[in-house]
């Protein structure tokens, strides 16, 4: 069990080396891309924003229904099946059928090719509607996988309109990813204050022209309160273009009087129709929607036919930037809510390393000179076992490329405190060995042998807990996970190998004279 | 040096000390309830470095009252000027945001105010993170008992489990009778406890099928007793070791850190204690002895 094979021992300081030198290597600027490798600084230390963003598709939902009403009764008409009682609620569609329809009915429902009402989603194999017949009334609601199917578009769209808003604010590294169902998660390093980024974040961005009529009529029109007079205009609902047909906008100052404006440009199909339909209406005021809120209305002085406009408004520069900015990434297909936002200023995540390291340091001294005092010889071994331990921790952190967090460094620093339990069970053991066996080095092998088992199963046990910490964990729990689960690894394999061979050292110079442990 | 404590003879009265803090506790953590932080109950926090002097605590009080943010509470956090704010409001709608509340707060206390750290849970959020971390502890004690399990008797992962359980009830009980706040941290303290206390145990408890196996005529309370001798020293000097590291922790490594410390010291100190005085005395409850090992070596 001492005996160690010289291939054994060269492969296993290879390694040792291997891996704590990424340790060294963390703190070394270097070109190398293979030995670029660092720890990353969790957002509780380097200071940062996180903000987990909700998407609620509810709306989305509703939408979807009221689209299915018009190819629903299309489709129900051609194929001659009578209905009546038309209800359109929130979730359904309600309407009765003729018993002898019913059957007909649901041939047409799932009907997979050319049905364009009730679509098939070949990725889930199944129907986007579903329906329910009882007494003859007919249920059709969306089916769990149509509702999946808006919900995962409306997060992966989103995503995007995200991901574009914020490399636009030009935020250095930021880090956007989908977290569950309905969720993206944003990591922003470095940002001290996020209520620019949230207020961008938290806005649709909807745009759209329409005109303003002199009817007042309900039906077909709406009415809106204008922002800069205040002016009550009746505006038809009929979209003329919305900010899909945008491919540029920039915040720029009129010509006439230096107010802030949104320059816009359109697209191909964009500028037809602005053309046309300015042309047609010269003299008639265009109304500019933006998330339901009437910003201006001017007048069409004269045709407009390059695709180029301009928006004016109550702005200052920086709202016009703003708009610009959200009009060019694109409008998000529903608000976005935060359900959590974590925010460290980059003088506490300064503070936190520097008590961390700190409490690390000092910890790591007195385990050190505990150690000594209560073992002599074989303390230093132990020490020697705890600093090759502390660097292939570091090393194997570093070639991970870990996040280390504040409750991280803690993880760190409860490994030293319980890495030397390892070392401490061997030599107890030993030291019991000694008293029964005369021979020293079968005294050291016996005492080696019996204690691994324990260290083993000792270390699975906190090993088992660690891992599922670190699965069910999240941020700056997952960061304490992951040190902790390294530790245990590097401390099993420190005591298995670095302290036996040096052990094993001491052992074979004094085979023959009494060793005190 | 050989330890011999007779153990043995205190097992009675451990016991008897061990059910009364558990009940306790039980009874503590039942009607007094636990503090839990913004991360499981919702809400938001604030933490102020205020560099004027002239600023006192009821001046950030006052500065954060009149704001409608529910139950708002102030407290002096660490160094000097500095504070934590915590108020039960978990949703912002779009008049009123954080933007306005730090605004608000300049505007009454000056603008040397530094906005530390600012978290805010939703109700959502803050339910989910507390059920993933019960399902967290419950996964780990289950995967851990099944260990043991496999490795042992089942007696074994009875008094280990009991073990467990007294550890973190206690500790949960220290922290409901001196309010301090139960937040993600401290589950990760408690698993970390969960993971000591365990690791301890099965120390012994190792010690304790060796000598069974050894000494297959003695008693199991004496085998016990042995073994607990055996091992005594090394309980020690770990308990002393982790220990260092953690007070080192809690006295240096900031106020962010200061609970998690203080829970981890409480669990080592009750983990090592449960297991000698709960873990080894169950296993004479359940009247284990050579027999039982030997049926599982039969079995293997």
């Amino acid at each position: 069990m001492l005996n160690f094979s010289k291939t054994k021992i060269i492969f296993i300081y290879l390694l040792f080396f291997f891996v704590s030198i990424f340790a060294i290597l963390n703190f070394i600027e270097t070109n190398s891309s293979f030995l670029k490798k660092k720890i990353n600084l969790g957002l509780d230390l380097q200071g940062g924003s996180y903000l987990l963003l909700e998407v609620d598709s509810s709306s989305l939902e509703k939408k979807a229904i009221q689209s299915k009403v018009l190819p629903l009764k299309k489709k129900l008409r051609e194929d001659s099946i009578k209905f009546d009682n038309f209800i359109i609620s929130e979730k359904s569609i309600k309407f009765n059928l003729k018993e002898e329809d019913i059957k007909k009915f649901e041939t047409v429902f799932n009907e997979k090719k050319g049905n364009n009402f009730n679509i098939f989603l070949d990725q889930y194999n199944a129907f986007e509607l579903e329906y329910k017949i009882l007494n003859s009334q007919v249920d059709v609601f969306l089916s769990r996988h149509g509702v999946i199917n808006i919900r995962s578009a409306a997060v992966n769209q989103s995503i995007e309109i995200v991901r574009r808003r914020i490399d636009e604010i030009g935020t250095r590294e930021p880090s956007i990813l989908k977290r569950g169902s309905n969720r993206i998660l944003v990591e922003l390093p470095g940002v001290k204050d996020p209520e620019r980024i949230k207020e961008l974040l938290g806005k649709t961005a909807e745009l759209n022209f329409r005109l303003v009529t002199n009817d007042q009529n309900e039906f077909g029109n709406e009415k809106f309160i204008l922002q800069v007079t205040q002016e009550e205009i009746s505006v038809s609902k009929r979209i003329i273009l919305s900010g899909e047909n945008l491919i540029d906008a920039q915040p720029r100052y009129d010509n006439f009087n230096n107010q802030p404006i949104v320059a816009f440009s359109l697209d191909r199909l964009g500028s037809q129709r602005f053309g046309q339909v300015t042309t047609k209406n010269i003299g008639k005021r265009i109304a500019i929607i933006l998330d339901g809120e009437a910003i201006s209305a001017p007048v069409i002085q004269d045709s407009i036919t390059g695709g180029n406009g301009t928006i004016s408004g109550n702005f200052t520069f920086q709202t016009a930037t703003d708009l610009a900015l959200l009009l060019r990434s694109g409008a998000l297909p529903t608000p976005l809510i935060v359900a959590e936002e974590r925010t460290v200023g980059p003088d506490l995540g300064k503070d936190s390393i520097k008590s961390g390291v700190i409490s690390l340091i000092v910890g790591f001294l007195l385990v050190i000179l505990f150690m000594i005092l209560k073992y002599r010889y074989f303390g230093i071994v132990a020490n020697i076992a705890l600093v090759s331990n502390l660097l292939m921790l570091i090393g194997v952190l570093t070639l991970m490329e870990a996040t280390l967090t504040l409750p991280g460094i803690a993880g760190i620093i409860l490994t030293v405190g319980m890495a030397v339990d390892a070392n401490v069970l061997i030599f107890e053991r030993i030291k019991e060995e000694l008293k029964e066996e005369a021979n020293n080095i079968q005294a050291f092998d016996l005492g080696f042998k019996k204690s691994i088992v324990t260290i083993l199963d000792a270390n699975i046990t906190t090993l088992i807990a660690s891992i599922i910490l670190f699965i069910f964990g999240t941020g700056p729990i997952k960061g304490f996970a992951v040190t902790l689960s390294v530790g245990l690894i590097t401390t099993l394999f420190s005591a298995y190998f670095i302290s036996r061979h040096l052990v094993s050292i001491i052992v074979f110079k004094n085979k023959e004279k009494k060793i005190l442990i | 040096m050989k330890n011999n404590y007779n153990f043995e003879s205190k097992f009675k009265l451990a016991n008897l000390i061990s059910f009364f803090l558990v009940i306790g506790s039980l009874l503590l953590i039942i009607f007094k309830g636990l503090n839990f932080g913004i991360d499981f109950k919702g809400g938001t926090l604030i933490e102020l470095r205020i560099d004027s002097k002239n600023v006192r605590i009821s001046d950030v009080r006052s500065a954060f009252s009149n704001m409608n943010l529910g139950d708002v509470n102030v407290k002096e956090f660490g160094k000097e000027g500095d504070y934590l704010i915590k108020f039960e409001k978990k949703t912002f709608n779009k008049n009123e945001s954080i933007k306005t509340i730090k605004d608000n707060v300049i505007n009454k206390l000056g603008s040397e105010v530094n906005f530390r750290r600012v978290e805010s849970v939703g109700p959502k959020v803050s339910q989910e993170l507390l059920n993933s971390g019960m399902l967290a502890i419950s996964l780990a004690l289950g995967a851990m008992l099944f260990y043991i399990w496999v490795r042992f008797e089942w007696q074994f992962s009875l008094g280990s489990i009991l073990a467990i359980f007294h550890d973190v009830l206690i500790t949960m009980g220290l922290f409901s009778l001196l309010s301090l706040e139960i937040n993600l941290s401290i589950v990760a303290a408690v698993l970390t406890i969960v993971g000591y206390s365990m690791n301890d145990t099965v120390v012994i408890y190792d010690r304790i099928r060796e000598n069974l196996r050894k000494f297959s005529s003695l008693k199991i309370g004496e085998i016990s007793n042995t073994s607990i001798n055996e091992t005594l020293s090394r309980t020690i000097i770990t308990s002393v070791t982790t220990l260092l590291a953690l007070f080192s922790i809690f006295i240096l490594g900031g106020e962010i850190l200061r609970g998690f410390a203080l829970a981890m010291i409480i669990g080592v100190l009750v983990g090592t204690y449960s297991s000698i005085f709960v873990a080894s005395p169950i296993l004479k409850y359940l009247n284990v002895s050579f027999k039982t090992i030997e049926k599982e070596n039969e079995e293997a």
